[in-house]
């Protein structure tokens, strides 16, 4: 009989290559390596910042060379060598574009292996992109439509430019400069990243959209995004990304902040797919990254992520539930294969009286992979009747990879209610033998299983964003079954 | 169609079947009785090609080709069904879902475009009704919290989404109330033709009384130790297998 043994499987699994493993070659203009006090007032003087700008950064740096990587996730990985890293790339052709016939070739060509160009896209789904490749910006798209609205989306460097009243305002104020070890780094040498306003009472019509590549053999990625959702206003923000496969590890430490003022709603979702080095468990990029969204009264905060790349993964999207009636919400989906290792979850602060989150957590591991699931629920003294309810699911492939759950309550008022479920489960070869002699391959079989574990959160992505999620499931878990 | 010649097989070295001969022509029904553990499941899984199970001794031929080094997906592509003792469970999984993604693979794997839309919902509805399935239900996660009856209800709804050629029903009547079983078992007799064939697996005799058998085969440690007509059903359903076990021990 044909005898398809779990070691077979994972022989293919090695022979696998990364799918969208490819390196375009743009000509860029590359710092020298290394940090230090000149370097960061470089990135500003070559962004042509204002002052408050430079002196923002600074304080930034001065606050980082103080502090001390953190090592409580559960994550093992060589720590970067920080001074080994270039903080500045930028492509080097024309630095903006009109239209998608300026822009490089090279890059479009990248654009359409990766089965997304940005063609399609508009044409498709009616997506405005603002392009992320390497750090500067280089092309965005459906300004004026959006412009009609007074809505702004723009690279953070234009908008530190054109609307320095609200960056500095905002900026910072969800996640500080000394938050943590990585987003005090972010703040002093973040390159460039998204800004987005919806003025008060605006319904954004589109999705917002931004594809973030790291491109540049040994630069370091550092975004830096803000989405200010004024009073009564809505909008859904996308982010999704791949990364060109790379022999060394490649450093990425975003901050994404986000501010939903009173009644307004924000959905961010993320589609994360970076190189997650190869079956050895060498390569892959690290991703440590600070989200946090601030609610104020009647606000919303949805976090949406499905992650199934990078080597490492450390990332929390949280919400702060300062306004009476808030709401947070946070779903997720995070694979990990081979040797990968995330690290993920979520914190909800409770602060305002009557606030509610959700936590749907669903983790999948396979190969010798781990995955560990952190969240914080925090009711203040203050926060009456606040709610949370918190699902945690594990399906784990093999008996080689781990999943792990790591919830932490903190409850000061005797009000608050919190529900707390969780389960692990293992694809059964009785499954996989069903849906074989259903005429269903092996690869499909698991594609479908995996699928349906994350229906609940699959089912929360924007339509075209969720049939891309699907497809890179699929990607990630080909020829991996226990 | 079917035809399998000293067939011995064997799971974590444990031998179970051991020396199976049995053919099975279009358009015949053969059902296969037999005590608990005698190897009838081993039977109907080793005949699906599941991998668990390895085939010591002998051959499996389908439709004139041996079969024993192709998958369980391929068998199932050329048209061989295995409705579950224990069907499993598919969290998330619609049916609908579930039969579409099975309907379109085993298309694909005859170099066929994927059923239009249109026509998969026009198939599921007249394949529900023939079923008396509501077609509410085909939206609920594929056996998860299905009653046991409602499980093999379903088992046949796949059949009928399917149209296999030859169908092994393992025990399929057990679990099902009296009307289920009529409708179930009509349902079967619908779809049969000169062309395809059923396998039967049944503890009773109350399932041969609608889908009635040309041959009815008993099973016992891993061989077929009796074969007859119809009239073999009823002769066991009142004596109980000893009389057939003395003979097999004598
Ligand atoms: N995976 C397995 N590992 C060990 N033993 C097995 C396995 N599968 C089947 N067996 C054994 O093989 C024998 C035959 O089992 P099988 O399920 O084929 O019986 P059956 O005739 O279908 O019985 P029933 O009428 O109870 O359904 C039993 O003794 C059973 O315990
Ligand atoms: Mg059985």
């Amino acid at each position: 009989m044909n005898k398809y043994t779990e070691d077979d499987l994972r022989e293919e699994l090695k022979t696998k290559e990364y799918e969208y493993g490819f390196y375009t070659d743009i000509k860029s203009d590359t710092f020298p390596i290394g940090l230090n006090e000149d370097i960061v007032k470089a990135i500003s003087l070559k962004k042509e910042e204002p002052q408050w700008m430079t002196d923002w950064r600074l304080e930034a740096f001065k606050a980082w060379k103080e502090m001390e990587e953190p090592d409580w996730a559960n994550v093992n990985y060589v720590k970067p060598d920080f001074q080994a890293i270039s903080y500045y790339s930028a492509p080097n052709s024309k630095p903006k574009y009109n239209s998608l016939d300026e822009v490089d070739p090279e890059l479009l060509a990248t654009f359409e292996k990766l089965g997304i160009s940005i063609d399609e896209q508009k044409k498709l789904s009616n997506v405005a992109m603002d392009v992320v490749v390497d750090s500067v910006s280089v092309a965005t798209t459906f300004k004026k439509t959006l412009g009609e609205k007074g809505i702004i989306f723009m690279s953070i460097s234009e908008a530190i430019k054109e609307h320095p009243e609200l960056v500095k305002k905002y900026i910072g104020t969800v996640v500080p400069q000394k938050d943590n070890f990585y987003a005090a780094l972010n703040s002093a040498v973040f390159s460039d990243g998204s800004f987005c306003y919806i003025p008060k009472g605006v319904h954004c019509p589109m999705e917002l959209s931004t594809y973030f590549r790291i491109n540049q053999a040994g630069t370091g990625q550092f975004e830096r995004t803000l989405v200010i959702a004024d009073e009564g206003s809505y909008v859904s923000y996308l982010e999704g990304c791949t990364a060109p496969s790379r022999d060394e590890n490649q450093l990425h430490a975003a901050v994404v902040e986000l501010i939903a003022l009173d009644n307004a709603e924000i959905k961010y979702s993320t589609v994360q797919n970076w190189y997650p080095g190869n079956a050895e468990g060498k390569g892959g990029v690290y991703n440590f990254v600070t989200k946090r969204g601030l609610c104020e009264t009647n606000a919303k905060i949805s976090w949406t992520q499905v992650e199934t790349g990078s080597a490492v993964t450390w990332k929390y999207p949280s919400c702060v539930l300062k306004g009476d009636n808030s709401v947070g919400e946070f779903y997720s989906i995070a694979v990990t294969n081979n040797y990968q290792q995330a690290d993920t979850g979520t914190k909800m602060i409770h602060l305002g009286k009557n606030t509610k989150s959700t936590i749907i957590s669903k983790g999948i591991s396979a190969g010798k992979s781990q995955n560990s699931y952190r969240g914080l629920v925090k009711i203040s003294p203050n926060a009456d009747n606040a709610r949370n309810f918190s699902q945690c699911d594990s399906l784990l492939m093999g008996n080689e990879c781990g999943a792990h759950t790591f919830p932490y309550i903190e409850a000061k008022n005797k009000s608050a209610r919190i529900e707390h479920e969780a389960t692990t489960s293992k694809i059964g070869e009785d499954q996989i033998f069903y849906c074989n002699q259903r005429g269903i391959s092996t690869e499909k079989a698991i594609a479908l299983i995996v699928n349906g574990f994350s229906k609940d959160v699959l089912n929360k992505l924007p339509m075209e964003f969720a049939v891309e999620a699907q497809k890179l499931l699929e990607i990630s878990l080909e020829g991996s079954v226990g | 169609m079917l035809k399998i010649k000293n067939l011995h097989a064997s799971v974590e070295d444990k031998s179970i079947l051991k020396g199976i001969n049995l053919e099975i022509k279009p358009g015949e029904v053969h059902a296969i009785m037999g005590p608990n553990g005698s190897g009838k499941s081993t039977l109907a899984s080793v005949i699906a090609g599941k991998e668990d199970y390895e085939v010591t001794d002998g051959e499996i031929f389908f439709e004139g080709k041996d079969i024993n080094e192709l998958a369980a997906e391929e068998r199932a592509h050329k048209g061989i069904f295995l409705s579950f003792q224990y069907p499993v469970e598919i969290p998330g999984v619609s049916v609908t879902n579930f039969m579409k993604t099975a309907i379109n693979e085993t298309r694909k794997a005859k170099g066929l475009e994927d059923m239009p839309a249109k026509d998969m919902l026009k198939l599921i509805r007249e394949k529900a009704e023939l079923l008396e399935i509501d077609r509410k239900f085909l939206s609920r996660s594929l056996n998860e919290g299905f009653s046991g009856g409602e499980k093999k209800r379903n088992e046949i709804f796949q059949m009928a989404m399917l149209e296999p050629k030859l169908a092994i029903l393992d025990e399929t009547d057990s679990g099902l109330d009296i009307d289920a079983l009529r409708i179930v078992a009509n349902g079967v007799n619908k779809l049969k033709s000169k062309d395809n064939a059923v396998l039967v697996i049944t503890h009773y005799q109350r399932l041969l009384d609608y889908i009635v058998p040309d041959f009815v085969h008993v099973l016992y440690k891993g061989r077929i130790v009796k074969s007859g007509t119809k009239e073999l059903a009823h002769e066991l359903e009142e004596k109980g297998y000893d009389w057939i076990k003395e003979e097999v021990n004598a």
